[in-house]
């Protein structure tokens, strides 16, 4: 932990440092604020930037909720049932050749300008590896697994429970790693088509108005809300992932 | 009544038995003895009702059989109590933990009642395999190459445990070790192929010599290795 620790702060030394370097080599504020002037916008603002990141979190979480939870529930039931693998493993994997960046804003049009758009948004693009994660890893339970439930009489529902959830939970947190690191693309996706508050919005409005310092804390307050995500899974995982060994 | 009425069943479109019949021994341990691939495996995963028949009638019930296989199958997100106490969790009955934990304290288990499967050796593990097995309390045990996966010495020690422990119930073991089959079992069978099917191929080798001590058991062992030998010539 301390080591990984030390690597992140040598990792953002280095970065903080060729920043330096690029501002003092003459590249202007409006392409390029210093360290500093990103520094001093959220001190000047800081409720501003903490209610759009609110909203953007929120926006997240939901989008987590919706698409990690349907994801689930269709991976489930792919596994569970041939005839519903067989109508919708097709239909997930084509729903992927449709570029969500082309729906966003006939998601916005439909929706309109609220939390709703940005959220389906968003609950389109993580639902794709948390539902194709854990359909792999709910259809490769190692048999001798399996066959032991099989011989103890363990009933259909025993067996998904004790048996096969647990076994594809390892797959499951790799596609919600995955989504925690898409969750903040699909909102922001959908707060540049069209919002009126977030992140994404003060993003916009901000580069708009040539306040590239604003514009950049709140790329900084983004970062934040998914290591934060990012950490939260990590923790998860490490709790109810038994060790390899 | 445990074993096969006029069985056809066939693997990847090969066929292992035609109307094959057998009944084993209760009450005793048998040894399936045979070439790999000959379909050992197959033959208790039929009895187990792990894979489907075409035609005939497995003469087994099936809340009456135990498995024990090659590997240990313990699932690694529980401890080694909790994958003893399988068998009831898995049935909806309520564990019985003191139970589970006097089977773990008989395979000298006591003191890794809570660590991980993973934190256990591969001789370890069979004998939590053995506590699970035990404690499932059914009457007829399969167990297909049990210590396939360990060094000689574990081997010696969990066969013997094993003969202790499992004294009294039906017990089917395939093995593809000589002298595992005359340590523990009092019938052996040889399974052999024919080339297109495989019919009425259990030959039996009758009782082995029971082995008193290690020089009973080599002589034993020899005994059996020239009947099996045997058995090969004239059938060829």
């Amino acid at each position: 932990m301390k080591s990984r620790l030390s690597n992140l702060f040598y990792f953002l030394g280095c970065v903080i440092a060729l920043w330096v370097i690029l501002t003092y080599r003459g590249i202007p504020d409006y392409l390029l604020p210093t360290p500093q002037q990103v520094g001093v916008a959220f001190v000047q603002q800081p409720t501003l930037l903490l209610s759009q990141a609110a909203i953007t979190f929120s926006e997240m979480a939901l989008a987590l909720l919706f698409g990690v939870g349907g994801g689930v529930i269709i991976a489930v039931a792919m596994a569970s049932y041939v005839w519903i693998r067989r109508l919708l493993y097709p239909l997930v994997m084509a729903s992927q050749v449709i570029p969500v960046f082309t729906l966003a804003p006939l998601l916005v049009l439909w929706l309109g300008f609220g939390i709703g758009s940005k959220v389906v948004v968003a609950a389109l693009i993580l639902f794709f590896p948390v539902c194709l994660t854990l359909f792999d890893g709910l259809c490769r339970v190692p048999q001798q697994w399996l066959d032991l439930a099989s011989t103890l009489q363990a009933s259909r529902w025993r067996c998904f429970w004790q048996v096969r959830w647990p076994a594809a939970l390892p797959f499951f947190f790799s596609g919600l790693q995955m989504a925690v690191i898409l969750a903040p693309i699909g909102v922001v996706l959908g707060e540049w088509v069209g919002a009126s508050q977030g992140l994404g919005y003060l993003m916009m409005q901000s580069t708009a108005r040539m306040e590239t310092a604003t514009s950049f804390a709140a790329l900084i307050c983004l970062m934040g809300l998914a290591v934060l995500l990012s950490g939260v899974v990590q923790g998860l995982r490490r709790y109810f992932l038994w060790p390899t060994g | 009544m445990l074993g096969f009425e006029e069985v056809s069943f066939s693997w990847s479109d090969q066929r292992l038995l035609q109307d094959f019949s057998l009944i084993f021994a209760e009450g005793k341990t048998t040894a399936i003895l045979g070439a790999s691939g000959i379909g050992k495996s197959s033959l208790l995963q039929l009895l187990a009702g792990l894979r489907p028949i075409e035609r005939g009638r497995i003469l087994v019930e099936r809340s009456q059989i135990a498995w024990m296989g090659q590997q240990d199958q313990l699932y690694p997100w529980l401890s080694v109590v909790d994958n003893v106490l399988l068998p009831s969790t898995l049935t909806g009955q309520s564990p019985d933990r003191r139970h589970a934990e006097y089977l773990l304290e008989k395979v000298g288990l006591a003191h890794r009642l809570s660590v991980k499967p993973h934190q256990l050796s591969g001789g370890m593990r069979q004998r939590v395999a053995l506590a699970r097995t035990l404690y499932s309390d059914r009457p007829v045990i399969l167990m297909d190459e049990p210590f396939a996966m360990l060094d000689a010495m574990t081997k010696l020690r969990l066969q013997t445990l094993t003969g202790k422990l499992l004294k009294g119930k039906t017990v089917i073991m395939v093995t593809h070790d000589p002298a595992e089959a005359c340590r523990l079992a009092e019938e052996i069978l040889l399974l052999h192929s024919s080339p297109l099917a495989v019919t009425a191929l259990a030959a039996p080798l009758g009782k082995p010599p029971r082995p008193a001590d290690d020089l009973g058991l080599l002589t034993a062992q020899a005994a059996l290795l020239t009947r099996l030998e045997a058995y090969e010539i004239s059938s060829e």
